[in-house]
């Protein structure tokens, strides 16, 4: 409702507001100039290649096993912030209690703090000699200079996404039907589960999806506590940069045009899925 | 608690404590910690090793091109970020969801790819950068190279933080304003700026946030030559591979006090949204 109401009166704003054509112009201009020629740049050059010589890069063994770790490790972060970030959410949502306002704070510092502290950090803490690197010996766990060192700086860096895509969901949630189905006798957990997760969903897959997204991408904070050793914890960033290094410009523009397109589909899935789940949602 | 509400999911005691003692857990754990060990870790030489590290003439020189970076970075995304927003929330025009979409996309692009497309443009077998070249420009591996990708990685930023609430507000008062004969710049400045200036003000923040702590798309492009374009977070990154761990965590701590900042003056900007 008040969305129709401000599209209407806005679609009316156009003949009364001004800097239209000036406003236009300017963001034009600046996407043109700043997002789409670079990009064009990129898949014009890979397409240059012709397909045998862009397959012949994309199928070599060491790039195939970084795609694979990647994807692989991008996934386990996500999942593990999908069930965190729940988590978080319904804490900061349902619960008041002391030291909430900086619990909630926390929840934005991996957005804040910049990628390679957070990789030097990360590596410090869990490295054989670190605070926890320590401790999870004691039990077996290597972390530091394995994959599971990169599914740990991958679920540092996407930590905000699940929460803060849950948290107005979770605040707005109508709660009739919770109340009527905890009156009814129904267990805290059917409840959740029943009624509270289908409307928690659309929101839980584009904070998870997002989250993907940002981890198979992320460099800063991986390099340093990954190991990056080829075929076993060689992330596909790290892998664009390796054949940048040994002047492979070819290469490194195959591979990256592929992981561009991933990140672009990605974006453009999660787009097209929230709108749908808006409007299931709210039956426009 | 029991004031007449009806029970909701979650509601009695022990769930209630075991999910928040879970969460403190897990935050203080994953979040909390790593800013403790980079407390820890700068000061493992105590304060004259840390003021040392500091004044380090290679780090103060990162430290200069970072701010001379993020000062030019912040103004241009800003401007680009009012027009962006006020053209999306004030018009209605064919193809403004796909022109919301676009913003997005710096945030979907991997750093490191992002270095790469400047690079394969601007560089010099660029298209544009061997043109350049004739002329003796050289965009990248230079401070200019390092402001551009800045600039593609954090334009999103005000955009996206003056969008929803620009919305929310409705043209409205601004329409009454024109009504009364109000110019652009008037309206701007008098109507618009008022109502958005803490959403603009965080835009700013985070946006410097992270010109000043890319490190992935400015590592391709910079080619961290010592003193020259050698920004902070790739002098942080120079130091921990030259096994100097006390100085790279001295450096690092700089830029956990500007995350710091941002966490706080967010606080801030909610609460002041809060009770406008």
């Amino acid at each position: 409702m008040q969305a129709e109401a401000s599209s209407i009166s806005s679609s009316a704003a156009k003949r009364v507001l001004p800097g239209f054509g000036l406003s236009l112009g300017v963001s034009l201009f600046f996407l043109a100039l700043v997002v789409l020629l670079p990009i064009t740049g990129l898949f014009i050059r890979a397409a240059g290649m012709g397909w045998e010589a862009f397959w012949f890069v994309i199928s070599d063994p060491r790039v195939v096993a970084a795609f694979r770790v990647t994807v692989l490790t991008a996934l386990a972060a996500s999942l593990f912030n999908c069930v965190f970030g729940v988590l978080m959410a319904w804490v900061l949502v349902r619960y008041s209690f002391p030291g909430r306002r900086l619990l909630d704070a926390l929840m934005d510092l991996p957005f804040a703090l910049p990628t390679a502290v957070a990789g030097i950090t990360l590596a410090a803490l869990f490295a054989e000699n670190g605070w926890y690197g320590q401790a999870l010996a004691r039990v077996g766990i290597e972390v530091a200079y394995t994959p599971l060192g990169i599914i740990v700086a991958m679920a540092f860096t996407s930590v905000p996404f699940v929460v803060r895509t849950v948290q107005p969901v979770l605040e707005d949630l109508p709660g009739e039907d919770e109340e009527a189905a905890m009156s009814l006798g129904a267990s805290d957990l059917t409840v959740f589960r029943r009624i509270l997760l289908p409307g928690l969903w659309p929101a839980i897959v584009t904070g998870g999806g997002l989250s993907f997204a940002r981890s198979l991408g992320e460099y800063g904070a991986v390099i340093f506590i990954a190991g990056n050793s080829p075929y076993i914890s060689e992330v596909i960033s790290l892998m664009i940069l390796v054949r940048l290094e040994e002047y492979d410009f070819p290469a490194a523009s195959a591979i990256a045009a592929v992981v561009l397109s991933a990140s672009l589909l990605l974006l453009l899935a999660i787009s097209v899925w929230q709108e749908r789940s808006v409007k299931r949602l709210h039956g426009a | 608690m029991a004031t007449g509400r009806a029970r909701r999911v979650g509601d009695n005691t022990a769930t209630r404590r075991t999910l928040i003692a879970l969460a403190a857990l897990i935050t203080a754990l994953f979040l909390f910690m790593p800013l403790v060990v980079i407390i820890a870790e700068a000061f493992a030489a105590g304060w004259s090793g840390y003021i040392g590290n500091i004044l380090d003439d290679y780090t103060l020189d990162a430290i200069g091109l970072t701010l001379f970076v993020a000062l030019l970075t912040v103004p241009i995304t800003l401007v680009f970020g009012v027009f962006m927003a006020w053209l999306v929330t004030r018009f209605q025009f064919p193809g403004r969801k796909l022109l919301t979409a676009l913003i997005d996309i710096p945030f979907a692009v991997s750093p490191i790819v992002a270095g790469l497309l400047y690079l394969l443009l601007y560089g010099r077998n660029g298209w544009i950068g061997e043109w350049l070249g004739r002329y003796d420009i050289q965009l990248m591996f230079a401070w200019p190279g390092i402001v551009m990708v800045t600039i593609f990685v954090t334009c999103p930023f005000v955009a996206r933080e003056l969008i929803p609430v620009m919305q929310q507000q409705g043209s409205d008062e601004e329409e009454a304003g024109v009504v009364l004969g109000a110019s652009g710049w008037q309206l701007f400045r008098r109507v618009t700026f008022p109502n958005i200036r803490w959403a603009l003000l965080y835009g700013v923040i985070l946006t410097n946030a992270r010109a000043v702590g890319e490190f992935g798309a400015v590592s391709v492009v910079s080619g961290s030559i010592r003193g020259q374009t050698n920004t902070l977070p790739l002098q942080v990154e120079l130091l921990y591979q030259d096994a100097n761990v006390v100085g790279a965590f001295a450096a690092a701590s700089l830029l956990a006090g500007i995350a710091l900042i941002t966490l706080v003056a967010k606080s801030i900007v909610e609460w002041r949204q809060d009770r406008p």
